[in-house]
């Protein structure tokens, strides 16, 4: 294990966080902010409780996910793309390193810039709403499991993406759709049929259920089935970048 | 002594289809300053990055320093330092970090007293502090070759290191190299110029489509290169030329205004003094002279031409 090169691209990636501080971290803790300024304190207090949760804070799991899921596809795509589109790449592929020790510098790094992201948001929460969280280590699981496994995802797209606007249309098209469709803001047992069970086509849908249950013990599913899609989705991802690194795909000629 | 890297039916055909080596086999001694020579798109910079592992083979292997580049590639590839052909850095660290990764990258403990030799050879220590993209040029440069020395490679590939570079800059890259060499290290380098291969190297291979055509020790090579041609300008045009002068070395243009000298520029005696003093003696007087010197596209067509 080459713990040295980990522990260089982690300390790479994470330096790039510090160096761009406003965009990398205030701007999501903003426009959360902003999200429980409206939804939850200005039109909250008008919409009633949901499964006797207060609607601000029947929303921060879901809040929170959208961030955590946009922020790690964005850190862990642009981390990897970056390199390639400058050409730095070169040292990292001839660098005695293997796959999963450049997996764990890249996305070791996005994740934890997640995660930091996450627990600031949370913590800013609080500032807005009172919550609980009723399963705090579920919670933690939860938070961990999402950060990697969409910082994989991440990775695979910065991979695949050969300009930047492909960097950027997965987030844009298809990530904050699912998201804001997925349960974010309302509880997916008040949509009328058939768009329930359409819905429940949407990862994203048991990723919020599984979310918020640890907060508040409620859920549109069963905690077992978000558990069990969540790691679904990891596998695929593990699976793809595997196969990436065996066929040198977009990396290697 | 067993060569520090073993090339052996080396085969590289892109996705496109394109085959960009055909069946390279070379061997680069310990130590040794070798120069890659050949036009662009010969493969030169195909068969450095197979090498150091960004380009994948389609046939064949690589050893470097007794080890395989693909089963053992953690051992092989911590031996090599690569400057590529582009610069290419990540433009918002400094200096002292981006050398810092590098050495990382390449498996080593952080050594500050090593690096700082490094960077004053390159004289970039007192920029240490400063982003990159605040450096000049040839700052930049000079960064590249820091960034493949960070982890004391035993091989150093440069490739194309002057292309682009002002004449003092490659003075103080070849007197690098030269010290480099000194300390041991064995240095690859390419260029498309035959003056630069003279220059620095102690072997010199030919590649040209993909294809090795020569490797030879520099002298031997020179030798076998070193045309150069003096061109005469005439006064008044020649309807042929004098009986005593018509050698096999000496031609005269169809429109009879120009005569072409060839001679050897290894020779001890060019035999210009002599054409010149029996050009007087015959009353052909000249207006213009100009040498030259065969280039790389000739010696191609001199090298790969079947010989008799
Ligand atoms: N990724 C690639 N895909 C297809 N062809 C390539 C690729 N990279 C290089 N080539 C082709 O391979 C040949 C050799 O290129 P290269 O090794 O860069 O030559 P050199 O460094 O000697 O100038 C060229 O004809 C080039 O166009
Ligand atoms: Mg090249």
């Amino acid at each position: 294990m080459n713990l040295y090169a980990i522990r260089a691209i982690y300390i790479f990636e994470m330096a790039r966080t510090w160096r761009t501080l406003m965009e990398s971290i205030a701007s999501p803790i903003l426009s959360t902010s902003l999200y429980f300024v409206v939804f939850g304190t200005a039109i909250g207090s008008r919409i009633g409780a949901i499964d006797g949760i207060s609607y601000g804070a029947f929303i921060i799991p879901g809040l929170l996910m959208l961030s955590l899921l946009s922020e790690s596809i964005s850190n862990a795509s642009f981390g990897i793309y970056f390199p390639k589109f400058t050409g730095t790449i070169y040292e990292v592929l001839s660098a005695p390193i293997s796959p999963v020790e450049i997996i764990l510098g890249y996305v070791g790094a996005a994740a934890s810039k997640s995660l930091v992201i996450g627990v600031l948001i949370l913590a800013t929460a609080r500032l807005f709403v009172d919550y609980e969280i009723a399963h705090p280590l579920w919670m933690i699981s939860f938070l961990l499991l999402t950060a990697v496994t969409f910082s994989l995802f991440g990775f695979v797209i910065g991979i695949w993406a050969d300009d930047f606007q492909k960097l950027q249309i997965i987030p844009m098209l298809v990530i904050t759709p699912l998201t804001f469709l997925g349960g974010a803001f309302y509880s997916i047992d008040m949509l009328p049929e058939p768009w329930r069970t359409m819905t429940l086509f949407n990862p994203v849908v048991y990723l919020i259920s599984g979310f918020r249950w640890s907060f508040y013990g409620i859920a549109d599913v069963s905690v077992t089935v978000s558990l069990g899609m969540t790691l679904v989705f990891m596998a695929l991802c593990v699976a793809t970048i595997a196969w990436i690194f065996r066929t040198g795909y977009r990396l290697k000629t | 002594m067993q060569p520090i890297i073993t090339i052996k039916g080396i085969n590289k055909t892109y996705t496109s289809g394109f085959q960009a080596l055909k069946d390279i086999d070379l061997e680069i001694r310990r130590g040794e300053i070798f120069a890659l020579l050949g036009p662009n798109g010969a493969g030169k910079t195909t068969l450095i990055s197979l090498i150091c592992g960004i380009v994948t083979p389609s046939s064949g292997t690589v050893h470097v320093a007794g080890h395989d580049i693909v089963s053992d590639y953690r051992a092989a590839r911590s031996t090599i330092g690569l400057v590529p052909q582009e610069v290419a850095t990540a433009a918002f660290e400094t200096v002292a970090a981006t050398m810092q990764f590098s050495r990382g990258l390449f498996g080593k403990p952080r050594n500050p007293a090593y690096i700082e030799t490094v960077l004053r050879e390159l004289s970039l220590w007192d920029k240490r502090h400063a982003k990159i993209v605040t450096l000049s040029g040839g700052m930049k440069r000079r960064l590249m070759i820091a960034k493949a020395l960070s982890h004391e490679p035993q091989i150093l590939f440069l490739d194309e290191p002057t292309a682009g570079v002002d004449v003092e800059l490659r003075r103080d890259m070849w007197a690098m190299v030269r010290r480099l060499r000194d300390s041991g290290v064995t240095i690859i380098l390419t260029t498309h110029y035959i003056e630069e291969a003279e220059e620095m190297a102690d072997r010199i291979g030919v590649i040209n489509q993909g294809r090795i055509i020569v490797i030879e020790d520099k002298a031997v090579l020179m030798n076998k290169l070193g045309k150069k041609q003096l061109a005469l300008t005439l006064q008044n045009p020649l309807e042929r030329l004098p009986e005593e002068l018509a050698g096999h070395r000496l031609e005269l243009s169809a429109d009879g205004n120009e005569i072409v000298y060839t001679f050897d520029s290894q020779a001890e005696h060019t035999g210009i003094p002599e054409l010149l003093r029996q050009l007087g003696k015959h009353g052909i007087d000249f207006k213009d002279l100009h040498s030259s010197q065969s280039s790389l596209e000739e010696i191609f067509v001199n090298l790969v031409r079947p010989r008799p």
